[in-house]
C-alpha cells in the first residue's frame, strides 16, 4: 500500500478519553508537496467517516482516484507546490492505523470489540503525536469536512497553539440527534447481521457484508439532497420498461444504493464503522470544553482563541445543515475571534465538500492565500 | 445588494482610491492599525481599502452570498450574515469601529442596531441618506409622490429603505441613545457642506451624513 506508517506511544501510551490507554500504536499516513525550511506551511487534512489517507493517490482498494484532487494538488486551493499536505487515517479506521481490525499485541488475535472505544479527542491527540513525529510546532492549516471538521474544531479548541488556520467546513460542533439516530442504524444493520458473530467476525470467518452495506446505504442517502437524487434518478426504471411486481431493484435509486453498498462492504470494516460512529455520537465541543456554553470552549486564560477560521456550509446539506456552522461562528464572534463564513448555494446536499463546487473551491483559496500571506509564506513560483 | 440604487453606487466610484466617495469619507474618520468590523461590506471594497492604506484589522458582515464570496475570496475575514441577528454574540468593545454605511434605513429595527453597534465597538460610523435634502422635500411638495432619486432610486412599492430619516431625525435619535456625534460630515454631490450636524443647512443641503459616534 502507498504511504507511510509510523508506530506511536511507544515510551508511553496514548491515554484515550475513556479512560483506557492504547499504544504503542500504528498510525498509517500520506504527504504531499514538500516541508519549508521552517516547517511553517504544514497543512493538515482530516478525513471523513469513511475516507482514508488517500488524499491524492489511487485507492489501493478501489483503484478509484484520490478523494480530494478536486481540492488539493498542485496549483489547486490547497496547493501542494506551496503547503507539505499532511493526511493520516484516523485511529480506530481500517486503512493502516490501529483500529479494531488490527491484531491486538496482548492476545494475538484481532481487536474486534476489545479495541477501546475511542473519540475524536483521541483520534486528534494521535495526529498531534503525529505531527510531532515529523517534527512539526505549528501547522499552518488544519482542514476537513464532516468528521474532518469535527476534528479540525477539536484541533483548534484543544492545540490553539499549533493551529494558524482552520478550516471546519460541512460541520458540526456537536453531533445532533437526528444524526446520532441515522448512526444507530447503521449499527444495529451491522450488529443484527449474524455473520458479525458479536463483533468476533474476523476469528469466525464470516464477514458482516449484508448488515455493513445496508448501514452504508441509510447513510449514503443522509449525504445526498432529495433534489440530488431527483434529479439523477427520478423514478426512472433500472434496465426495464415496467414495474415487475416483486422486490428486485426497479429503480435506478435503489439499484445505484445497493451498489454503494455492495462496493463500500469491500473497502471498510464493520467493527470500524462502529467504533468511528459512535466517536462522532460522542462529540461535544460545549460540553466537553466549554462547560456547556460552546464560546468558552474558543477561550483560553480569558483571551479569545488566536486561530483564523473558515467555515463553509452547503445549502442542501440537512446532515450538516448551516444553522450548525452558523451556531460556530456566533460562538467564535462571542470570543471577536478572526472568522470567515460561507454557505455555498448547490443542491448536492453534504456531500458537495468532495464535488465540483468552484465556489467553495475559490473561497478555500482565497482564506489559504490571504492566511499564508500572514505567516509569511512565499508564493510558490510557476513555470 | 446595497439599498442604494445600483447607477448611483457605480457612477460615484472615486477615482484614484478605487473605493467610492462615501466610503472614502468613512475611511477618513478611521484610525490606522485599529479593529474594524463593517456591517454589510458588500464585496469588500471598504475593508481591502483599510487593510490596504491603514493597516486595521478588518472584518466584515454581508448578507450577499455573492459579496461574502467576492471578500473571503481575496482574503478578508466576513461572515455571511445579518445586522440585525448576527452583531449581538460580539463582546463589548470587541472593535474600534463598527460601520455601517447607507443601510441603517433598511433595517426593521435601526434603533436596536444602533445600539449593538455602539455597545460592540468602541465608536461607530454610520452614514445615511438624508430624506429632508430640499430636492427630496420639493418632489413631495409638487409631485405629491414618494420621491424617487438618483440616489435613492426605487419606487415606494419594491425599496428596501423601509426606516427613512433626516439628518435633524437622526440627530435627535442619537441624542436620545446618549450617542454622542463626536465628528460629522455632511455632503451633496458637491461637495462638503457642513461639519456640524445641527446646522439647519445640514439638514436642508446634505445629501448624505456621515457621522461618527460614540455612547457617552
Amino acid at each position: 500500500m502507498p504511504g507511510h506508517r509510523v508506530t506511536l506511544g511507544v515510551d508511553r501510551p496514548m491515554r484515550l478519553d475513556s479512560g483506557a490507554e492504547l499504544g504503542p500504536f500504528d498510525v498509517a499516513y500520506q504527504t504531499y508537496g514538500a516541508l519549508n525550511a521552517d516547517r511553517s506551511n504544514a497543512v493538515l487534512i482530516c478525513h471523513a467517516l469513511t475516507g482514508d489517507h488517500y488524499v491524492l493517490d489511487q485507492h489501493p482498494v478501489t483503484g478509484k482516484p484520490g478523494w480530494w484532487e478536486m481540492l488539493v494538488g498542485p496549483g489547486k486551493p490547497v496547493d501542494t507546490d506551496r503547503y507539505f499536505v499532511i493526511c493520516s487515517n484516523v485511529i480506530g479506521g481500517c486503512m493502516g492505523s490501529t483500529g479494531p481490525k488490527e491484531t491486538d499485541p496482548a492476545t494475538g488475535k484481532p481487536y474486534g470489540l476489545g479495541f477501546p472505544v475511542i473519540t475524536i479527542g483521541d483520534m486528534v491527540r494521535a495526529q498531534k503525536l503525529l505531527v510531532e513525529h515529523l517534527g512539526i510546532d505549528q501547522l499552518f492549516c488544519v482542514i476537513g469536512g464532516s468528521m474532518g471538521g469535527m476534528q479540525v474544531l477539536q484541533w483548534a479548541v484543544a492545540y490553539p497553539e499549533s493551529v494558524f488556520a482552520a478550516v471546519p467546513i460541512a460541520t458540526a460542533a456537536r453531533h445532533s440527534a437526528q444524526n446520532i439516530a441515522f448512526h444507530e442504524v447503521g449499527r444495529q444493520a451491522i450488529m443484527a447481521d449474524p455473520d458479525w458473530a458479536g463483533g468476533n467476525y474476523l476469528l469466525e470467518g464470516t464477514r458482516p457484508h449484508r448488515g455493513l452495506a445496508v448501514a452504508r446505504m441509510a447513510a449514503h442517502i443522509t449525504y445526498l439532497s432529495e433534489p440530488a437524487l431527483h434529479r439523477k434518478f427520478g423514478r426512472n426504471l433500472q434496465n426495464r420498461q415496467t414495474v415487475t411486481y416483486g422486490f428486485d431493484a426497479d429503480f435506478q435509486v435503489e439499484s445505484y444504493l445497493r451498489h454503494q453498498g455492495i462496493t463500500f462492504v469491500e473497502r471498510f470494516d464493520a467493527n470500524s464503522y462502529l467504533y468511528i460512529t459512535r466517536a462522532m455520537d460522542y462529540f461535544d465541543l460545549a460540553a466537553d470544553y466549554g462547560g456547556g456554553t460552546l464560546s468558552n470552549a474558543f477561550r483560553k486564560d480569558g483571551k479569545g482563541t488566536p486561530v483564523r477560521f473558515c467555515l463553509a456550509s452547503f445549502s442542501s446539506d440537512w446532515l450538516f445543515p448551516t444553522s450548525e456552522s452558523r451556531a460556530i461562528v456566533h460562538a467564535l464572534n462571542a470570543v471577536a475571534a478572526n472568522v470567515s463564513f460561507v454557505e455555498i448555494r448547490t443542491d448536492k446536499g453534504h456531500d458537495s465538500f468532495l464535488l465540483d463546487e468552484p465556489e467553495f473551491h475559490q473561497v478555500i483559496r482565497g482564506f489559504l492565500d490571504g492566511c499564508a500571506e500572514h505567516r509569511g509564506l512565499t508564493r510558490p513560483s510557476r513555470p | 445588494m446595497s439599498p442604494l440604487d445600483d447607477k448611483q453606487a457605480s457612477a460615484s466610484i472615486a477615482s484614484g482610491t478605487g473605493i467610492r466617495s462615501d466610503l472614502k469619507l468613512i475611511a477618513e474618520m478611521v484610525e490606522p492599525g485599529s479593529r474594524v468590523l463593517d456591517v454589510g461590506c458588500g464585496d469588500g471594497a471598504l475593508l481591502a481599502f483599510l487593510s490596504r492604506q491603514k493597516g486595521v484589522d478588518g472584518r466584515g458582515i454581508e448578507l450577499s452570498m455573492d459579496g461574502v464570496h467576492q471578500c473571503v475570496a481575496q482574503g478578508l475575514s466576513v461572515i455571511q450574515g445579518d445586522a440585525e441577528t448576527d452583531l449581538k454574540d460580539y463582546p463589548p468593545g470587541a472593535f474600534d469601529y463598527v460601520i455601517l454605511s447607507q443601510t441603517l434605513q433598511a433595517m426593521r429595527e435601526p434603533r436596536t442596531v444602533l445600539e449593538t453597534m455602539t455597545r460592540i465597538g468602541r465608536r461607530a460610523i454610520v452614514s445615511v441618506p438624508n430624506f429632508g435634502y430640499w430636492r427630496i422635500r420639493v418632489q413631495l411638495l409638487l409631485t405629491g409622490r414618494m420621491p424617487v432619486t438618483e440616489k435613492l432610486g426605487y419606487q415606494w412599492w419594491e425599496t428596501p429603505n423601509i426606516h427613512f430619516c433626516t439628518i435633524k431625525d437622526f440627530v435627535v435619535l442619537a441624542e436620545e441613545m446618549g450617542i454622542r456625534i463626536e465628528r460629522c460630515m455632511i455632503v451633496n454631490r458637491t461637495g462638503r457642506v457642513t461639519g456640524h450636524a445641527h446646522s439647519g443647512l445640514a439638514n436642508l443641503l446634505g445629501e448624505q451624513g456621515v457621522f461618527l459616534l460614540r455612547r457617552d
